[in-house]
């Protein structure tokens, strides 16, 4: 079981930082999408069979397309010198984020991370959706009313206000 | 026969039988993996040979639909003068697609050139791992089934992506942005679609599915998900998105060789090409399985004197029904416009399927309470979902019907 987590880690992390070190924005999504394969593959391990295929639907199958088409519609023809543009910018971006780092592995550090002794029950899916159907509904309903309003704000700032070609509909 | 005889009979458990049989000969240690292995290549085996053979009644079906005769004159090598009608055409095929050139743009990401094909197959595989072939024969038995089933299929999109940017052709780009705005378009009525099964069934397992499909109405009816209004609904919006998710005509727009030569795979040759071909037929029949499981009884006899004849061939009878059907839908319709497509999903399909939820949510609730409802639910429950589909269906065709020919008059 070890063994497996270490391959995992390897391949979650591995992903993670040769997409950064990557000069072919494609690549660096793809691997991406590797990496959240690797949490997806990490969930299951864990014995979190809904929220791996979750991980696997929401991010595989439909993040990475979102982040694909950016990179695609905003990619420029000539790929420019990746540099900072000023002394003062490098020193503020590397300030901010020092302080980032330090307030979260402050904050993991400081956290009593307790291992539990006993094996974790397994919960079926069933039990899962009984369970946001019932304590937690809602939560579950306030998360949709959120992700309907931001699809909502998104449709109207993309639409234009233009009738619709007449000869087109014909 | 009842259903524990139809379980112990001989042919029932020959397969299952003799797998075990097989395993036994092994040390203790290997025998998890000699049994998923066997598993693997049996299927892999079943499908690829399903595979070879789709191609050529599909080619030979749709030249009987256009009044030609199709490839009939491949024989055997060794054997002058045997023709079988051309049924070793798909083996001249392969060997055909193994020796051809492969050849790869110079300007092409060869990287992703390459794995484009490699992960399309290999993910259009995944989702046989849980579909319940016969009675006792599911490769996988997972309780959220139908959840891993849509997942597995996601990563079909990402590999099509990456077909079309590593070939450096605008024909490729443009095909695959295509393709991308389909598939996209039309999971969402897939999986819609499949949603009231497990409102219904209160389960996600493909498994416990077919068991709730299971038993006859007055002793004869099968009581399969497609016979009721909910159910014929859903099987229908299933049946369309299907047929858009696996690219097949009247949605095959991503590869209009009218307009963009060959779409994706335009660039792809020799046995790339072949993969990519193979990776279509197997989503195809891996959702075909699925809505087979979902709506059509999975591995269940229709009638109680049919049981004799093991679960597993009728799975594999309603798939070759489903198979010859889409071929029929192919060699019968037309290609829609890419507008009309996404149309068709966004305005008429997922408003639809969202309506069937709600019907099969009064369904669900509906069920057990008394017998006036028991009989009245079922006029309730079409009527939920007929008037939607003629209002929206008129709706749809507002002012854009009859169409007016400008030039082919």
């Amino acid at each position: 079981m070890t063994a497996a987590l270490l391959i995992l880690a390897f391949v979650i992390l591995g992903a993670a930082a040769v997409a950064m070190t990557l000069r072919n924005l494609i690549h660096s999504a793809l691997l991406l999408v590797l990496t959240w394969a690797g949490i997806a593959g990490f969930y299951l391990w864990a014995g979190a069979q809904f929220v791996a295929f979750a991980q696997v639907l929401v991010y595989v199958g439909a993040v990475s397309m979102v982040v694909l088409f950016a990179v695609l519609l905003t990619r420029q023809s000539t790929p420019q010198p990746i540099e900072p543009d000023s002394i003062v910018r490098a020193l503020t971006a590397l300030t901010a984020a020092g302080g980032v780092a330090g307030v979260l592995i402050g904050a993991i550090l400081a956290a009593p991370l307790q291992v539990a002794d006993a094996q974790p029950a397994t919960i079926t899916v069933k039990q899962i959706g009984q369970a946001l159907m019932g304590p937690h509904v809602a939560a579950l309903l306030i998360v949709g009313v959120i992700l309907t309003v931001s699809l909502l704000g998104a449709v109207v700032i993309a639409s234009v206000d233009r009738p619709e070609d007449s000869e087109d509909a014909s | 026969m009842s259903a524990d005889a139809a379980a112990q009979n001989f042919l029932e458990r020959a397969p299952l039988e003799l797998r075990d049989a097989v395993v036994a000969l092994f040390p203790a240690p290997l025998q998890w993996l000699v049994s998923s292995l066997i598993t693997i290549a049996v299927i892999l085996t079943v499908f690829g040979v399903f595979f070879a053979f789709t191609t050529i009644a599909e080619r030979k079906l749709l030249a009987r639909l256009q009044n030609r005769l199709g490839p009939n004159r491949s024989g055997l090598p060794w054997l002058k003068g045997v023709k079988l009608w051309g049924l070793t055409q798909p083996f001249a095929d392969a060997v055909k697609a193994l020796t051809k050139e492969d050849v790869v743009p110079a300007t092409a990401d060869k990287l992703l050139h390459f794995l484009a094909p490699v992960t399309v197959v290999a993910f259009s595989l995944l989702g046989y791992a849980v579909l319940p072939f016969g009675r006792n024969m599911v490769p996988v038995e997972l309780d959220a089934a139908v959840l891993y089933f849509f997942a597995a299929g996601t990563a079909t999109e990402l590999a099509i992506f990456m077909a079309g940017w590593a070939s450096r052709n605008k024909y490729s780009m443009l095909a695959a942005m295509r393709a991308l705005a389909q598939l996209i378009s039309y999971e969402l009525p897939l999986i819609l679609s499949v949603v009231p099964v497990v409102i219904v069934t209160s389960t996600l397992s493909l498994q416990e599915i077919v068991h709730a499909q299971g038993g006859w109405a007055f002793g004869f009816l099968p009581q399969w998900h497609v016979f009721t209004p909910w159910g014929f609904a859903g099987f229908l919006i299933f049946l369309v998105a299907a047929l858009a998710e696996s690219n097949r005509s009247p949605f095959d727009l991503p590869e209009a060789e009218s307009e963009l030569i060959a779409g994706h795979l335009t660039e792809y040759s020799g046995f790339k090409y072949a993969l990519f071909f193979m990776a279509e037929y197997f989503g195809l029949f891996a959702l075909s399985g699925l809505g087979i499981t979902m709506f059509l009884g999975g591995w269940q006899a229709p009638l109680p004197f049919l049981e004799f004849i093991p679960s597993y061939l009728w799975f594999m009878a309603k798939l070759v029904g489903m198979v010859v059907f889409f071929i029929w839908i192919r060699g019968t319709l037309l290609r829609l416009r890419i507008d009309q497509l996404t149309r068709l999903s966004w305005q008429f399909l997922v408003p639809l399927a969202l309506i069937n939820l709600v019907n099969a949510a009064f369904w669900a609730l509906s069920t057990g309470h008394s017998p006036f409802l028991d009989v009245a639910r079922w006029p309730i429950s079409a009527a939920l979902i007929v008037l939607p589909f003629l209002v929206m269906g008129r709706r749809l065709n507002q002012g854009r019907a009859p169409r007016q020919y400008t030039y082919a008059q």
